[in-house]
């Protein structure tokens, strides 16, 4: 068990978030997309040129940016 | 008596499909003023009552950061529609649900649409809707909105709710020790200051303090400042006390608990789940091939080439169609009214005006069309995660792809429905700055100048030059949009957090609605306007004519022609049967260059003439004489106009836009023109103001301050850019 940024992990790597760590407006828009401590992720993939992200997450598909990835803390399995 | 209903839930769960599923075609689409977010309304009969059923925008949650959100709480705060139908997309309940959880902490009387029960089952999750609906203390009733199953059981249900009359009672959710002591105190201020109580339940107030709410804080301040400094001292006391033992903010907090409430509710038998969660789906394995980091731009250059085939050479037939129309009625009215000021009016200003903005509808149709097919499948979403690492750097959003081609980022496309095709970008500044730069690209009625005076000067290597331009075109645009993205509109990059939903077939009745209600907001926007202004730069081509002495001049020359020719000639002209002998040809060309040689001096003596001759001493610095000023005026109107009217500058009489053979000549033995002059020509036609048309719709999009600033703008990067080419071309003697 360790834990690492999720712009770190790895294609099809399973991990569950274990901090966010940011105020405002991306803090709240990754709470609404259902990005808590807590939560199971997997990353699907990465756009062509490595960024965005697409993370699967509950029952649906998130993006964000590599920079907005840098603020979620995930335990990886 | 009227029924108000109001439809709320997360974008992607289906919420329009049903309100189209329920009111059909009987809705009304407006804007909410100052902002963009659509007001949707529609009717419905049930059981002999009436209902209005206004569709919110799409949100994911209540709080105060995005126009849509504030709209939605906004218009159930202030409005209390009786009851509130929550749509909620089964297969992806938990997430969905955040939202039904603060709806219910608003209190709103609320009905739970429990939506897409087939792709729930598909994918193996079985959902109880009555254990739901006991614990959420409000009925749940599942349905299908695609097939409009479940229809009937909403609306009574709905109607149900409504019929006890119910009160507004806000559920209470504990958000842990801290938080809910200060709450307690919070609550106890407000009540007893009566802050914003007859709008807002105390506790919700004191949970949007709590959350850093923007617009409840400023409106307390406005209230009462005495009041909201006391809430906002306890807030920020217990903001720092849980950031200090817990390092987090109390939103985080709060988010927390509402996703703990949720949780805990739905392991009470609400789900059952038969597959393992990692399991793939179609739209998965879709996925894998379009989202494919090798493959998957390469389908994407395909479907978005696709789209502007079938938007520009689909709709071709119907353009024409309209403009054969248009010229059918405008030859009707030059037979029968004498020749005159009325006459010119009713044909150049206002039938040219009208049939302009008439003309873009079949293409705007088209392109709506094309853009509500990738929008309702899901693929812009896949568009914009792919694109977005490259516009991100010029500060703009992976959206922001579509309005660019779809204006001439592939040559030949058209920045009206560009302009319109921004709406999708949900980012205001990302937004803004798509709006602003997109006029750059080369649309279709600036091809003609292009291909003129490439044509004319650089004929050996026209496809090369062609390209070139177009490359040029997103140069320019990119970095423009960057500069603007550093100065006037400067500010972070908004999240670009976002979901990428299932792909799904759209509805064919979806997509008409869709079509129909875009092309007749721009209709309806831009139909009032353009009539006037196009009057008005009639009267400018026009106005003041010429002075009598100068017309009774050209009238003497007219005649001194005739009266030299011999008689027989004149009247075989007059006459005009069949073939002329070659004496009356030569006649006639001395008559027709008297008559352009009348219209370019009328040309001249016009106000627009007048503008364009006074700017002669600036516009010499990129080369340009008042002949080509002229046209550039004229290319205001629209930018097909500036070959006629160089045409009618040069005293060549009517020249034919797409047969311009005999302009091309005279520019070529012109000395004011040579290559240098051409490129930086070509350089300021490509980027100087957006032709009026486009104006307009960024003035509706935006407002009419950001369309002078638009133009004022890309005339000052055009003229900088052409100045820039003439001098170092003219210094190094390229021409």
């Amino acid at each position: 068990m360790n834990n690492i940024c999720l712009r770190q992990m790895q294609k099809n790597q399973h991990g569950i978030i274990k901090a966010i760590s940011v105020a405002g407006e991306l803090g709240r828009r990754l709470r609404e997309m259902g990005l808590i401590p807590g939560t199971r992720i997997k990353v699907c993939g990465r756009a062509p040129l490595h960024d965005p992200v697409a993370i699967r997450i509950l029952d649906s598909t998130i993006t964000l940016r590599n920079n907005e990835a840098d603020h979620i803390l995930v335990e990886v399995e | 008596m009227q029924l108000k209903m109001a439809l709320a839930g997360n974008p992607n769960a289906g919420k329009t499909t049903l309100f189209n599923q329920l009111t059909g075609s009987r809705q009304h689409v407006g804007n909410y003023p100052g902002i963009t977010v659509d007001h949707k309304e529609g009717l419905l009969h049930y059981e002999d009552q009436t209902i209005v059923i206004t569709d919110l925008p799409g949100t994911y949650s209540m709080t105060a950061y995005s126009a849509e959100e504030l709209v939605a709480r906004d218009y159930l705060v202030y409005n209390r529609p009786q009851v509130v139908i929550n749509i909620v997309d089964a297969s992806n309940l938990e997430r969905n649900l955040y939202l039904t959880c603060q709806l219910l902490e608003l209190g709103a009387p609320l009905v739970v649409a429990l939506n897409m029960m087939d792709v729930a089952e598909a994918r193996g999750i079985e959902i109880n809707a009555a254990v739901l609906a006991r614990h959420l203390q409000v009925p749940v009733v599942p349905i299908i909105a695609r097939s409009g199953f479940g229809k009937d059981a909403l609306l009574s249900a709905a109607l149900q709710v409504a019929s006890n009359n119910p009160q507004w009672k806000p559920l209470n959710i504990s958000y842990g020790d801290d938080l809910d002591s200060t709450l307690v105190q919070l609550i106890e201020t407000i009540t007893s200051e009566s802050l914003m109580t007859e709008t807002y339940h105390s506790r919700y107030t004191a949970i949007k303090y709590l959350e850093n709410d923007e617009q409840i804080q400023a409106k307390g301040r406005e209230i009462s400042p005495k009041t909201a400094k006391l809430l906002e001292q306890l807030v920020d006391k217990t903001a720092e006390h849980t950031n200090r033992t817990l390092d987090v903010y109390p939103e985080a907090i709060i988010a927390d608990h509402r996703y703990g409430y949720i949780k805990s509710l739905l392991r009470q038998g609400v789900v059952t789940r038969k597959f393992d969660a990692d399991r793939l789906y179609t739209s998965d394995k879709i996925d894998k091939v379009l989202t494919n980091r090798l493959v998957g731009p390469v389908f994407m250059l395909a479907i978005l080439f696709a789209l502007y085939q079938f938007t520009f050479s689909w709709s071709e037939m119907p353009v024409s169609w309209l403009e054969n129309a248009f010229k059918w009625l405008g030859n009707l009215v030059e037979a029968r009214l004498p020749d005159g000021v009325l006459k010119s009016l009713i044909i150049s200003g206002i039938i040219d005006g009208v049939g302009g903005v008439f003309g873009f509808i079949p293409l705007i149709m088209f392109m709506f069309f094309g853009i509500a097919i990738l929008e309702d499948s899901g693929y812009l979403a896949r568009v914009a995660f792919m694109m977005d690492r490259i516009f991100r750097i010029f500060g703009l959003h992976g959206s922001s792809v579509m309005p660019f081609i779809v204006s001439g980022g592939i040559a030949g496309g058209c920045a009206v429905p560009g302009v319109m095709a921004t709406r999708t970008l949900r980012s205001p500044k990302e937004r803004m700055a798509t709006l602003l730069t997109v006029p750059f690209m080369n649309c279709g009625a600036k091809l003609p100048v292009l291909a003129l005076l490439i044509g004319t000067f650089f004929g050996e290597n026209k496809a090369k030059y062609m390209f070139f331009f177009t490359m040029l075109a997103w140069i320019v645009a990119m970095l423009a949009a960057k500069l603007l993205r550093s100065t006037v509109l400067r500010g972070v990059p908004t999240p670009f957090v976002m979901e990428l939903p299932p792909y799904r077939f759209p509805t064919i009745r979806g997509l008409f609605i869709h079509t129909w209600e875009r092309t007749y907001q721009y209709m309806k926007k831009a139909g009032t306007v353009i009539l006037g202004i196009s009057i008005l730069l009639w009267a400018m081509m026009t106005y003041p004519g010429l002075p009598e002495e100068v017309t009774a001049s050209f009238d003497q020359k007219h005649q001194a022609a005739m009266a030299a020719a011999p008689p027989e000639i004149a009247a075989e002209l007059k006459n005009k049967n069949g073939l002329l002998s070659d004496a009356a040809k030569n006649l006639n060309a001395t008559i027709t260059s008297i008559n352009n040689e009348k219209a370019e001096t009328a040309l001249r003596q016009s106000i627009a003439g007048k503008i364009g001759t006074s700017m002669e001493p600036i516009s010499r610095l990129a080369g340009f004489d008042w002949r080509t000023d002229i046209a550039l005026v004229g290319g205001f109107a629209a930018k097909e106009v500036i070959v006629s009217t160089l045409g009618t500058a040069y005293s060549m009489g009517q020249v034919n836009t797409t047969d311009s053979q005999s302009l091309s000549d005279h520019l070529k033995a012109d000395n004011n023109w040579n290559r240098v002059v051409a490129v930086a020509a070509l350089v300021f036609i490509m980027f100087y103001s957006p032709c009026f048309v486009t104006l307009v719709c960024i003035a509706k999009e935006a407002s009419w301050k950001w369309a002078g600033f638009s133009m004022a703008f890309n005339t000052i990067i055009a003229y900088l850019l052409a100045v820039a080419v003439f001098q170092i071309g003219t210094f190094f003697n390229l021409g």
